[in-house]
């Protein structure tokens, strides 16, 4: 019997051609082609006065130069709003280049096109764009104390008020023996990814076709924008997401303004055309996310079981919504985490400001509902002097509790029912990993030592793998090689393998044998994205019941020419096998050149198959509802999420003469249900820790109060480096999702969710001053512990006189 | 037009290989080796020096290529991540031991930062003694100045190890 793949820690496939540099990235792409480059806006919000190109002219290689009064047709238009809501009452997008008004730093306003990117760059720099400077709003309690508005015709800055509410929770709050109010902030960060977005595109003027390569998460769906806004018919467009150096969330967002506009360009100019953003741009004009004020009341009897719970919050949309209110809703809804919360309200106001947009940065809204929810515990904890651990214990959803109705609407438009999960039993692992008992131990040691020790955990449930569908088309060639397709791309997940291990799994076929594509509509043409931790969930299973098809296909052919019993047969290394009968067998790729009546002998393998042709003159060569070929193409669409969860502990050190903050000990429980491969599984969950550290401790974008970005550089952007990313400790638990085929859950998102509540927990432990604004340095930890109005823990209060920190 | 734009034809080795090239005298090393000599193996991350994800060899030590001028390595031998790997003089090549330990040890995820990481902890590993031990603080040397968003670094600290146990059982 062949190995069975699926949860074996296989190596990646994909990792032959990039470890020697034959990946093949979007700026990898067409050498010859032409270069753009943008003028974008220096102001955060200002009126275009007049666009002086004149100047650039005489630059040599100079080929166009596109404003908005270029764009024609439903190019003239604003950008879609991709995904609409009833409660999203002002959603507000930019033009491709702006039209009259810019706000914010970045906007793109001309469109250069020249024979290189130096001298695109040349010219973009000689052209003279007069603005006219409007008032500037910058962050959320700006945005709605609305002196001024980032639109002209929403004078309250509020894009969306997003409310969901499970009960009356006024009255349940008023009952509540304990009751506390608190506010804390979250700061904004992004996705960067090391390769930038690009764009690159051709025009086959013989073939009247469109080619399109563009770094994205979803190529399906730029193919359908680029089709709608070019007023082109969809099959003329092709799109191709080729290597991607990462994605984080940033580039599921489509059409990016330089999707339409360079093949609008390629198009005009009968030549190819290519974009790849640089580092500066990728700050100024791509997305954030992450800014969020968040009040919070929370109702709770002696024990510190939570009552109600009622959260206010405000979000940072940014100068506009493509996206929607994904990002709010998933905070709403996710905020409840494992926990029962008898009755809860939510409501978040999502609100402009002249910053870069805000859409989806893994975790998306999850680390903020995380942080709000964490936190939230742990003050009922010093409130009522109780361990942290066991006032969580107290209130997470038990195992017999499942399915779990949390009465929410998800992102998807679908109910918030965990599918399966054991939260005590993460807990419970995550205690012993991180050695949550010994804390006080560990305190009294660094404090000899004249440091600050403190621990934190925290906790969450991921919904992931939302629909509406992904699809998988599964072929066997005569030459016996396995092609697999489905439309979401990869970014660096692994993709190729894991689906490889499925399909080898499922068909019983050497995984060698196995080719993946990903993301190439020429392949595949209906697919979502990769987003919310989906593809392993979506495509994993769509891949998983193409195989089954084929196998099915695969074993009535080879039963009709073997003359047995499909149920006699098993397929095992690329061979149709009678069980228990060594010899009595056919291989695969065989079985595929029986499958197509027309069987020209063009190689061995149809030669080969001719032994086995069988005629019946009473049926037609292909037999009603059959269809030539062995392949298979078929979709899953789930009735909902799936909930994966996990814990996270946090051990921090703080020494008294820097404030610097040292992790020393991050431990990690992780719950995706069955898992493909755990060294991928493994990986995605130690680089989400380092995302979560950097947002935790470094990261921010800082915009000074005329809304210019001041640290738009990775020399003043702290992406952490080795030094700044501590060693983490995993611990597995395993329950499967009843929901889909493979029973498994997302990963992709997991490991960045709760590393700033754990952080913030573990700092405020260590150093006994309430932490409500989050990420921290040292000069502001620095801060806080000096100045005497800093809110003191009531576990601080009682440590007094024992520690460095009376 | 200025002085930018004139032209110059330098002749270097790339990867043991002797090249030719005319380039402007501003063009970055970095895209002199991408756009004029077809090696695409080195990215682009920041252009200001900080990813490290253009990281070449001259002369075997390693250089930003996006902090270079392309003219100033006229002469010079560069190694970009296409020449890590050694011919096997039988229409193969051999890895470097420290791209079959990124494999082995699944240090890389999208793969964009990691010739740089490559090239770096290559030549790092090619200057010390391998069958000496090898500490934490030199691990962190070769690894600590370039950023990868993907991997948390955990498994490229591993691959360091473990293609110095290969260099030192003598693979190389």
């Amino acid at each position: 019997m062949t190995t069975k793949l699926f949860g074996e820690p296989v190596r990646r496939r994909e990792d032959a051609r990039l470890i020697v540099g034959k990946g093949r990235y979007l700026d990898d792409i067409g050498h010859q082609a032409l270069a753009a480059a943008f003028v974008r806006s220096p102001h955060a919000h200002a009126r275009i006065t007049d666009i002086d190109v004149e100047p650039a002219l005489d630059v040599e290689g100079l080929i166009a130069i596109y404003t908005y009064d270029d764009l024609t047709g439903p190019m003239a238009e604003p950008l879609p709003v991709l995904i609409p809501h009833p409660q999203l009452t002002e959603p507000r997008t930019n033009y491709p280049l702006a039209r009259d008004v810019v706000r914010h730093v970045g906007e793109a306003v001309v469109m250069v096109i020249a024979t290189d990117r130096y001298v695109a760059e040349d010219a973009a720099e000689r052209i003279l764009v007069s603005y006219e400077e409007l008032p500037v709003v910058v962050g959320v309690d700006a945005a709605v104390e609305a002196k001024a508005a980032v639109h002209d015709d929403v004078p309250d800055n509020v894009a969306a008020r997003h409310r969901q509410e499970t009960g009356d929770v006024e009255p349940v709050l008023a009952a509540s023996p304990h009751t506390l109010s608190f506010t804390q902030y979250i700061e904004r960060s992004a996705s960067m990814p090391m390769e930038g977005k690009g764009v690159h595109a051709k025009w086959d003027a013989d073939d009247r076709s469109l080619r399109v390569y563009t770094s994205t998460q979803a190529s399906t769906s730029v193919r359908a924008a680029v089709a709608a806004k070019l007023d082109l018919s969809l099959d003329r467009v092709e799109v191709i997401a080729p290597d991607v150096g990462g994605g984080f969330g940033v580039k599921i967002v489509h059409p990016w303004p330089e999707e339409l506009l360079i093949p609008m360009a390629a198009i005009a100019l009968q030549a190819e055309v290519k974009w790849a953003e640089d580092r500066r741009e990728h700050f100024i004009s791509s997305a954030h996310e992450r800014q969020q004020r968040q009040d919070i009341t929370v109702g709770y009897d002696d024990e510190g079981r939570i009552t109600a719970l009622d959260v206010h919050v405000l979000h940072d949309n940014g100068a506009y919504t493509p996206y929607g209110i994904i990002v709010p809703i998933i905070t709403a809804t996710q905020l409840v985490g494992p926990y029962v919360i008898p009755v809860y309200r939510v409501q978040v106001d999502s609100v402009y400001t002249n910053t870069v947009i805000v859409t989806p940065y893994r975790g998306a809204g999850r680390p903020q509902a995380c942080y709000a929810m964490e936190r939230t515990m742990d003050r009922i904890a010093d409130e009522l002097g109780l361990d942290r651990a066991v006032v969580r214990e107290r209130n997470l959803i038990q195992p017999d509790q499942f399915p779990y109705d949390h009465q929410l609407t998800f992102q998807d438009g679908r109910p918030v029912i965990y599918d399966s999960g054991d939260y005590p039993g993460l807990v419970d692992k995550l205690k012993a990993l991180v050695g949550w008992d010994e804390a006080s131990r560990l305190r009294d040691d660094a404090a000899a030592r004249g440091k600050h020790l403190g621990i934190g955990m925290a906790l969450y449930v991921e919904g992931t793998g939302p629909g509406p569908y992904e699809g998988g088309h599964v072929q066997v060639l005569g030459s016996g090689k396995v092609l697999v397709s489905t439309g979401l791309t990869s970014q660096g997940q692994g993709h190729e393998t894991a689906f490889a291990q499925i399909v080898a799994s499922e068909l019983g076929v050497p995984i060698e044998d196995v080719e993946v594509t990903t993301g190439d509509t020429r392949r595949f043409g209906y697919a979502v994205g990769t987003f919310a931790s989906r593809a392993a969930v979506m495509s994993g299973n769509a891949i998983a019941l193409a195989a089954r098809g084929v196998r099915e296909k695969a074993l009535r052919i080879a039963a009709d020419v073997l003359e047995v019993d499909v149920a006699d047969l098993e397929i095992d290394e690329g061979l149709v096998q009678v069980k228990g009968v060594p010899g009595s067998s056919i291989p695969l790729r065989t079985v595929a050149v029986l499958s197509n009546p027309l069987r020209y002998a063009f190689d061995e393998a149809a030669k080969q198959a001719t032994q086995f042709t069988t005629h019946d003159d009473s049926k037609p060569p292909v037999a009603e509802g059959d269809a030539p070929g062995l392949e298979h193409r078929d979709y899953y669409s789930p009735l909902r999420s799936t909930f994966a969860s996990g814990a996270h502990a946090a051990i921090v050190e703080i020494d008294p003469a820097t404030w610097e903050i040292e992790i020393v000990k991050y431990a990690v429980v992780h719950d995706c249900g069955n898992v493909v491969n755990p060294m991928i599984v493994e990986g995605q969950v130690q680089g989400g820790v380092a995302q979560g550290v950097g947002g935790a401790l470094y990261e921010r974008m800082v915009y000074d109060s005329d809304g210019q970005l001041t640290n738009a550089s990775y020399m003043d952007f702290l992406m952490p480096y080795s030094s700044e990313v501590p060693d983490v400790v995993i611990d597995h638990q395993t329950t499967p999702s009843p929901l889909n085929p493979l029973g498994i859950k997302g990963a992709g998102e997991a490991g960045v969710i709760p590393g700033t509540a754990a952080i913030a927990s573990a700092i405020e432990d260590a150093v006994g001053r309430r932490i409500t604004s989050m990420p921290i340095s040292p000069t502001e930890l620095y801060d806080l512990v000096r100045n005497p109005d800093s809110e003191k823990t009531a576990v601080a209060a009682g440590r007094a006189g024992t520690g460095v920190m009376a | 037009m200025t002085s930018v734009d004139t032209d110059r034809t330098i002749t270097l080795t790339v990867n043991g290989v002797p090249r030719e090239a005319t380039v402007p005298v501003r063009r970055l090393l970095s895209d002199a080796l991408r756009h004029d000599l077809g090696l695409t193996g080195t990215h682009v991350g920041c252009e200001h020096g900080v990813c490290g994800a253009c990281t070449v060899l001259v002369d075997g030590d390693p250089v930003r290529s996006c902090l270079l001028l392309a003219v100033q390595v006229d002469g010079h031998q560069v190694t970009t991540v296409e020449g890590l790997a050694r011919d096997d003089h039988q229409g193969g090549q051999v890895l470097h031991p420290v791209q079959e330990a990124f494999r082995e040890c699944h240090a890389l995820q999208c793969g964009f930062c990691t010739p740089g990481f490559l090239t770096t902890i290559a030549a790092g590993l090619e200057k010390r003694d391998n069958a000496a031990e090898l500490t934490e603080d030199e691990v962190d040397d070769m690894v600590g100045g370039n950023l990868c968003r993907c991997t948390g670094y955990a498994n490229i600290k591993k691959a360091v190890h473990h293609a110095n146990a290969a260099m030192r059982d003598g693979a190389r």
